[in-house]
């Protein structure tokens, strides 16, 4: 039994820089924000959905239970059950997926797929050392035990650790990783601000439009996106300094993703339960795919979508022609740059089991609507945002239209997805 | 808090403000609640509709004691609630005698927040006849600057064909602690075919309520009373206003749309989004509203422009697209319109020649939209709100404040609860022959008609 998940909608918060105005809000904070706006928008309060699937990179060990504890701080009706997912910067588009899935097969009727993350507000653990000598002095059952357990602290043991930003398996960053593709792929420093100019100038044209009236509830204050520079240019970002790649880097701190606060959530529904709730039905979600590469033997860690696009083009029948819209996440300018090289790479996609390239397409339906680079990046928030946008801007051109979503996540993963507008 | 407002509000400060004249106003009695007195029924001349309304609202009611005429006045022994004085056939300069001679003990006895409620006839018939129309007006004005304790008196022209239904929910709305800042207004009760025979808790059960301006303040208040009584709301406010408003939506069970009411599309916006959600729209309560204060020779044209926009021209706009989508998201046949003028608007405030010139507008725009929409059964009434405690009211300098605040009748500021009050009167269904008045919520300001 299939039902058609269709999108009904989305809401998030305006995102921020890093330490900015959402400084001293927490995961919990911003993601019931966003989960409130939504349900303001809709009229859903106290109504009780099928669920709501919501995640977070940057975790503290006391939001193990994240997405149900914002649901019950949020004004949906406590009944609504909730569960945790993240798969890195792809974490929303996953849940999305999660929940369109549980829709189609009739599981659920509704629910909510969202996502947030606050470079703010990372988790700051403490060491090894410290951690052991701690749970032993609370398992000591004498004083003198308990004093043994803590004689063991050392200095050393004190300094508190950082969340990771390197790849556990290469010990390179994001950004390290990226400058290698950068240079392997000959993406220039030309392209890059190029795409980061276009970014902040179709996000700003989107804002002036009013295009987020409906997408976007503010916070805090905060009314827009604060990341949003709409007076950048292609001059202005070639005088930035190399950030990553060495002194002779093409990658900036213009053309990279900066770290960011931020929560963002869709509204999922079978068809028929938005014909009955009489809610806007703005595009179904037709399928998905992930797909992982060997970034540890060498392959460009942010190139793993490539290959679930490839897979589930073959598997639709579809080719880029087919497509009205294009949104391949800005994690950096050369991600995006490198992915439209890759796509049309023959040997490339070969080797990552496809029968030929995947193509190109008019970059004019490329993130329309601005993407990461000048919306900002809250890791699991980005595919919640960048679905609700998609979803409007395809109902807008009309039932039918279709549009593609790439997302590139740590590990070397991606995730894929078509949606349709209806 | 400044410092003077702290000396003032502690509990030194209080003693000495006390002595010198400055008492703690009164705590009005509010919500659906009745005088806790008897109500004493004075119906002068033989009149009839005060008793048949009252008796509608199952009050029961008490004979006046009447002042005799040597002097001596009478008293009723006890603290009364209301008196109501049915003066719907009084015609004669010399009938108005009797008006005094029921009203000297009754305000003597008259428990705080008591009500005194007078129903005559709009102007009509001879020189004399129409003298004594507006007699009757200056008695309600000065009986309610006499009044004490938080009491209120009202006057209301009743429309010759009006039934005791068409009276109901204004008698009601005058009785009860709804109208706890309405004092020493006047308004009129038309005959509308009203189909009531009581006051219902929630009028607007399962009715869909547009509310501009609803983010904070009136507005929010407004939404929430609105919902109290039944209404499922649509609350408008501006985009950067949206996290406010989302609070005010979740709150209620209502839906928050962000929306400049400016934009040329506001109203197709409005209509489209009750239309696609399947919903009858009941009613709007054009609220939003802004002030950019300055004296008239510091005002420029885009202070002066932005205030027009906002507060005049935008809701006319909206409700020329939400008359004419009728069964498409629009107005319904038998619908309400409200608008919020303001005591600026009807008596000028210095600095606020644009503001008054919107809220005028206002009133003048409910007075004549008001006759020509009769045939739909929309009624079309506003507001005037004097000065009421918000959050943008509490921004006004602390002394400054203090003498708007007991500068009128009541020594008080209103509640954004009083104009939610006023507008869910308007509102209810019950009020159908209520349409193109102005009723100012402003404790009997004393400044203005």
């Amino acid at each position: 039994m299939t039902h058609n998940a269709v999108i009904v909608g989305g809401n998030r918060i305006p995102f921020t820089k890093a330490g900015g105005r959402y400084a001293d809000a927490s995961n919990h904070d911003l993601l019931t924000a966003a989960l409130d706006g939504l349900v303001a928008r809709f009229g859903l309060s106290g109504q009780r959905l099928g669920e709501v699937a919501g995640g977070a990179v940057l975790k503290h060990p006391r939001d193990f239970n994240l997405t149900r504890e914002a649901v019950l701080s949020s004004a949906l009706s406590p009944d609504t059950p909730a569960c945790d997912l993240q798969q890195a910067c792809g974490t929303s588009l996953e849940t999305t997926v999660y929940i369109a899935n549980k829709i189609a097969l009739g599981q659920i009727e509704s629910g909510i797929a969202c996502g947030v993350d606050s470079a703010s507000d990372a988790p700051i653990t403490v060491s090894d050392g410290l951690k052991k000598a701690l749970l032993k002095a609370s398992r000591a059952r004498s004083v003198g035990e308990r004093a043994k357990a803590f004689a063991a602290i050392r200095p050393r043991h004190l300094a508190p650790l950082a969340p990771g930003v390197a790849e556990p398996r290469t010990g390179l960053s994001m950004g390290e990783h990226q400058a290698l593709t950068t240079e392997a792929w000959g993406v220039t420093r030309e392209e890059q601000d190029e795409i980061a100019a276009a970014s902040h100038h179709n996000l700003a044209a989107a804002w002036d439009d009013g295009f987020f009236d409906d997408l976007v509830t503010p916070y805090l204050g905060v009314a827009r996106d604060t990341i949003l520079r709409p007076d950048t240019s292609v001059e202005k970002l070639a005088r930035l300094k190399p950030a990553f790649g060495g002194p002779e880097g093409t990658m900036t701190a213009g053309n990279s993703t900066a770290l960011s606060d931020g929560a963002a959530s869709v509204f999922l529904a079978s068809e028929s339960y938005a014909r009955e709730n009489k809610l806007p039905m703005l595009a179904r979600v037709v399928d998905a795919e992930v797909a992982a590469v060997d970034h540890p033997g060498g392959a460009d860690l942010l190139l793993g979508p490539v290959a679930a696009a490839g897979r589930l083009l073959e598997r639709q029948g579809l080719t880029l022609d087919d497509f009205a819209l294009i949104e391949i996440h800005e994690a950096f300018a050369s991600t995006v740059a490198a992915t439209l090289k890759a796509w049309n790479d023959e040997d490339f996609c070969r080797a990552r089991g496809l029968s030929g390239p995947i193509g190109t397409f008019d970059h004019s339906k490329l993130n329309v609507a601005g993407s990461s680079l000048a919306a900002g990046h809250p890791f699991a928030a980005t595919g919640a945002r960048i679905v609700p946008t998609l979803a409007k801007l395809l109902h807008a051109k009309g039932p039918g239209s279709r549009g593609l979503i790439s997302m590139c996540a740590a590990g070397g993963q991606g995730i894929v997805a078509i949606v349709e507008a209806v | 808090m400044s410092a003077i407002e702290k000396i003032f509000t502690s509990a030194p400060g209080r003693a000495v403000a006390s002595k010198a004249g400055l008492k703690d106003p009164p705590q009005l009695r509010r919500g659906r609640t009745w005088p806790q007195g008897a109500i004493v029924l004075a119906d002068l001349n033989g009149s009839t509709v005060g008793r048949e309304t009252l008796v509608l609202l199952g009050r029961s009611f008490d004979s006046p004691i009447i002042d005799s005429e040597d002097g001596d006045a009478p008293g009723y022994g006890a603290k009364i609630g209301a008196i109501v004085v049915d003066a719907t056939t009084l015609t004669t300069i010399a009938d108005l005698e009797k008006m005094r001679a029921v009203l000297r003990p009754a305000v003597r006895a008259l428990e705080g927040s008591g009500r005194v409620v007078i129903l005559a006839r709009p102007a009509a018939g001879d020189w004399e006849q129409r003298s004594v129309t507006r007699a009757l007006d200056g008695i309600n004005r000065t009986v309610a600057k006499e009044l004490r304790k938080g009491a209120t008196s009202t006057l209301l022209y009743v429309d010759h064909d009006a039934t005791p239904s068409d009276l109901l929910s204004t008698m009601g709305f005058a009785l009860q602690g709804r109208s706890a800042f309405v004092d020493g207004q006047t308004w009129q009760v038309s005959a509308a075919d009203t189909n009531v025979n009581q006051l219902h808790d929630t009028p607007l059960d399962g009715r869909t309520i547009v509310v501009t301006g609803a983010a904070r303040g009136i507005g929010a208040a407004i939404a929430r009373s609105l919902a109290q009584a039944g209404a499922h709301i649509l609350a408008i406010d501006i985009p950067p206003a949206g996290e406010a408003l989302a609070e005010v939506a979740n709150e209620i069970g209502g839906t928050a749309l962000q929306l400049d009411i400016t934009a040329d599309d506001a109203g197709t916006k409005i209509a489209d989004h009750i239309a696609f959600r399947g919903l009858k729209l009941y009613g709007i309560v054009h609220n939003a509203g802004i002030t950019r204060d300055k004296m008239l020779v510091n005002t420029d044209k885009a202070r002066w422009d932005s205030v027009l926009d906002v507060n005049l021209a935008a809701q006319m706009r909206i409700n020329e697209v939400l008359l004419a989508r009728r069964g498409d998201g629009g107005i319904e046949d038998g619908g309400r319109i409200i608008g919020v003028a303001s005591t600026s608007g009807l008596a000028g405030n210095k600095g606020q020649t644009n503001y008054a010139a919107s809220k005028a507008g206002v009133a003048g725009l409910v007075q004549a939209m008001a006759p020509d929409l009769a045939d739909r059964a929309i009624t079309v009434n506003a507001v005037a709100p004097g000065f009421i405690e918000t959050e943008m009211t509490g921004k006004i300098p602390f002394v400054q404040r203090e003498i708007f605040r007991r500068s009128n009748s009541l020594s008080q500021g209103g509640q954004p609860i009083d104009v939610a009050e006023t507008i869910g009167y308007f509102l209810d269904p019950a009020s159908q022959g209520v349409n193109g008045q102005v009723v100012r919520v402003c404790g009997q300001n004393l400044v203005g008609a």
